[in-house]
């Protein structure tokens, strides 16, 4: 299929094929009379959509500017936002935490052996930037920031790109005017004229070569995940096809682990089974940064096993606000109370926590999430 | 004397085992526990937006059983309501229009084989070998028959205006996922799919409703579709700009890059299904195929690429989906270097990896379609190798 660029947005393209009939099945013989009779059919089938159903999904923006909404935002309010809404991973810098991905800097580094693709080195349009935080951030809270926030952030992933000044505002009138520095070094797809054919022809079956020498192995790098119930399987398929008897030795990653202790038989945390069933709704808000269950390791949050009663920053390894390294000095503990007026009002309540997270504004739904935890994480 | 399987009672010859309605939804046995999906944790930051892998070591044939279908997703699985699901199409069309899942189930239907191929499959192999199994290398793939209705019906419905040139698909989950695609595609042979393999979609694969774009990247087969829009103009989104790009060596990258090229890769022997026997008579086998037709024939070599024999295509040829391929040889239990080559119903034959890295550098991530390599020890242990 060879498109060709008319200029930077619009792809030129053959005619359409709305007045086909005769399109030739998938991949499967069919009658050619039966197709056409259902192609020339109009079926009247769903309804007309509302104004404000198509308003209320379409918020896509292109990089021509169509679908921007009205709003305004600064680089100052837009750090603010960053801060509390998007620092927890990407970095106060945009660096990024873990493996989440770096938004800022990487300028001049796409012909280098480990390129850095952020916003200001390789995105071709500032309209991506708008249209995916407006979409799908915070990860975990799509679609809760205002049109006015989004456009802060924006503006302050510019700054943090140096594209554009600290006093810096963007709006849906300056919008267009920001042009991407990697814009230009993006072309379309052109592997039918440079691969199809150099890959394209006859092949040597006999005799191709004098010599074969292995040059790399991935056992070397050793970054396989372990398997050990599959391999344990080999090797007693191995072992019954030698007509020997199996292979006694169990892996060690196979091993159980110690049994747990055997909870109380009138556990209170996990009797309200509706409640903890209610509180696991509730938890999806939580777990883009906590986890909690068998298993869980601190992620961009703390784990929050073995919760009640835990000293508050009492984690080992997990790096705190020195708000909650000032509560864990004090002595403060996780229990019901403390950790319902946390949720209720995170900011206010520990002033200063890098839970970027509003709170939760019903009482039930706060009582249910920690019923959820303290049943989930019971150690 | 003789083999205690046999001269032995065993439990099953003796006892009664479970009734109907043991399992209402069944299952495979027991002893099958290790067939799964696996992921590679250091890959993602998340396992909410990560991928895992088919294991195409463990299957046969051409279908992809629905549960070992990899998945990919980049806001975790949308728990969708069917009866609150909605399509809609707006845009430059004549109406704007919105379908519940009972009127789409209205429409006539298809049923059509496709495989679905992420564009970073083997993108962790461009590099170097990396990877020790199959499932890791080339498992972004799997292979099932979807049950759906035409997209250019639906899209005739609503009538779309002689400027729409483009649709874009968006998905109901918390990332939204958005792609461009141009209309020919959307009127040609995509498939807004409810079922797979005659059953219900999997939560996974975008229950209740998800795009299929057949032989293009599985990026754009949107799940949980929830609306397609009509326009004149690509949106340029973030999956297809900031990523499913192909980044070149000179710095430049390629956009749009949708068709997947022509592929093969030998599922066994391979390091997770290594030779259990000694030398002997012994089955190759593997699957291939094309984002551009489909496959007529595979060659596999045993020494490297010094000689290479045709292999047995068995099963369906279906345009656009997976092929199987076998090759049955005696083993004499000297060291082996495997390799398959499929040629696809264009011409085209899949290139060796020093061919791909020679026009596209190392750094593009996506649309790794090169020939993989397994060395074979005298044991039978396979590995993942690069070769000269």
């Amino acid at each position: 299929m060879a498109y060709t660029l008319a200029d930077q947005f619009i792809v030129d393209m053959p005619a359409p094929l709305r007045e086909a009939v005769a399109v030739a099945p998938a991949n499967a013989e069919e009658p050619k009379d039966a197709t056409a009779r259902v192609m020339a059919a109009k079926f009247s089938l769903g309804r007309e959509a509302t104004t404000d159903e198509v308003a209320a999904w379409d918020i896509d923006v292109r990089p021509d500017g169509q679908g921007l909404p009205p709003g305004s935002g600064d680089v100052m309010t837009g750090e603010e936002l960053y801060v509390d809404n998007c620092a927890m991973c990407h970095g106060d810098f945009g660096e990024a935490v873990g493996r989440w991905p770096v938004l800022a800097g990487g300028q001049g580094t796409l012909t280098n052996d480990r390129p850095v693709k952020t916003i200001g080195s390789y995105w071709p349009y500032l309209s991506t930037v708008f249209d995916y935080v407006h979409r799908a951030m915070p990860f975990g809270n799509a679609q809760s920031l205002s049109d006015d926030d989004v456009y802060a952030i924006t503006a302050y992933l510019l700054y943090l790109n140096d594209l554009v000044d600290d006093d810096f505002e963007l709006s849906n009138e300056n919008f267009t005017e920001v042009r991407m520095p990697n814009e230009e070094n993006f072309y379309p797809d052109d592997r039918a004229e440079i691969e199809l054919t150099a890959f394209t022809g006859d092949v040597c079956m006999e005799n191709c070569k004098d010599a074969v020498d292995i040059t790399g192995r991935a056992a070397v790098v050793d970054v396989t995940p372990d398997d050990a119930a599959a391999r344990k399987r080999r090797e007693e398929a191995a072992a019954a096809a030698e007509g020997t008897a199996a292979p006694t030795e169990v892996a060690a990653a196979e091993t159980a682990p110690a049994a747990p202790a055997a909870p109380a038989a009138d556990d209170a945390a996990g009797g309200d089974a509706e409640l903890v069933a209610a509180g696991e709704k509730v938890f999806r808000k939580c777990k883009a940064c906590h986890a909690v269950g068998e298993g869980a390791s601190n992620k961009v949050g703390p784990h929050l096993n073995g919760l009640d009663g835990r000293t508050v920053g009492g984690v080992d390894g997990f790096k705190y606000s020195g708000t909650f390294t000032d509560a864990q000095a004090n002595g403060m503990v996780w229990n019901d109370e403390t950790l319902s007026a946390f949720l209720a009002n995170p900011k206010t309540y520990m002033k200063g926590t890098k839970m970027s997270f509003a709170g939760l504004k019903k009482q039930d739904d706060i009582d249910a999430v920690i019923a959820y935890i303290n049943a989930e994480g019971k150690e | 004397a003789g083999d205690p399987a046999i001269t032995e009672m065993q439990p099953w010859n003796q006892m009664l085992g479970d009734g109907v309605d043991a399992n209402p939804y069944g299952k495979p046995s027991h002893y099958e526990a290790h067939v799964k999906r696996r992921s590679v944790e250091w890959l993602t930051a998340d396992p909410v937006s990560s991928v895992n892998f088919t294991p195409l070591h463990e299957l046969d044939g051409i279908i992809t059983p629905n549960g070992l279908a990899f998945e990919r997703h980049h806001g975790g699985i949308a728990d969708v309501d069917p009866a609150k699901h909605r399509l809609m199409i707006n845009g430059l069309v004549d109406k704007p229009l919105v379908f519940t899942m009972q009127d789409i189930m209205r429409f006539p239907r298809e049923n059509r084989v496709y495989f679905l191929e992420c564009a970073a499959n083997s993108g962790m192999e461009w590099r170097g070998a990396q990877l020790n199994g199959c499932q890791f290398t080339h498992g972004m793939i799997h292979n099932v028959m979807y049950t759906g209705v035409p997209l250019r019906y639906i899209l005739e419905e609503a009538g779309v205006k002689t400027n729409g040139k483009w649709i874009m698909p968006e998905g109901a989950d918390a990332s939204g996922m958005t792609r461009s695609i141009p209309i020919e595609k959307a009127l040609d042979d995509c498939l807004v799919a409810f079922k797979m393999n005659g059953e219900a979609l999997r939560p996974e694969q975008g229950y209740p409703l998800r795009l299929v774009v057949p032989g293009w990247e599985g990026n754009m087969w949107v799940k949980w579709l929830r609306r397609i829009e009509v326009g004149d103009q690509p949106w340029h989104h973030r999956e297809e700009t900031s990523k499913y790009t192909d980044l070149m060596e000179n710095g430049k990258a390629r956009r749009f890059t949708w068709e997947m090229d022509c592929k093969s890769v030998i599922t066994n022997p391979s390091p997770q299904a290594p030779i259990l026997h000694t030398k002997g008579h012994t089955v190759l086998t593997g699957v291939a195929w094309s984002g551009r037709g489909t496959i007529p024939r595979v060659d596999v070599t045993l020494d490297g690429g010094k000689n290479w024999h045709q292999a047995r295509m068995d099963g369906p040829s279906l345009d656009k989906s997976m092929h199987r391929f076998y090759f049955e040889f005696d083993w004499d239990g000297s060291p082996l270097l495997l390799q398959s080559r499929a040629h696809d119903s264009t011409g085209y034959v899949q290139p060796t990896k020093a061919q791909l890295r020679e026009i596209r550098g190392v750094n593009s991530i996506y649309h790794n379609n090169a020939i993989q390599t397994w060395y074979v020890n005298e044991k039978g242990i396979a590995e993942n190798v690069e070769i000269s």
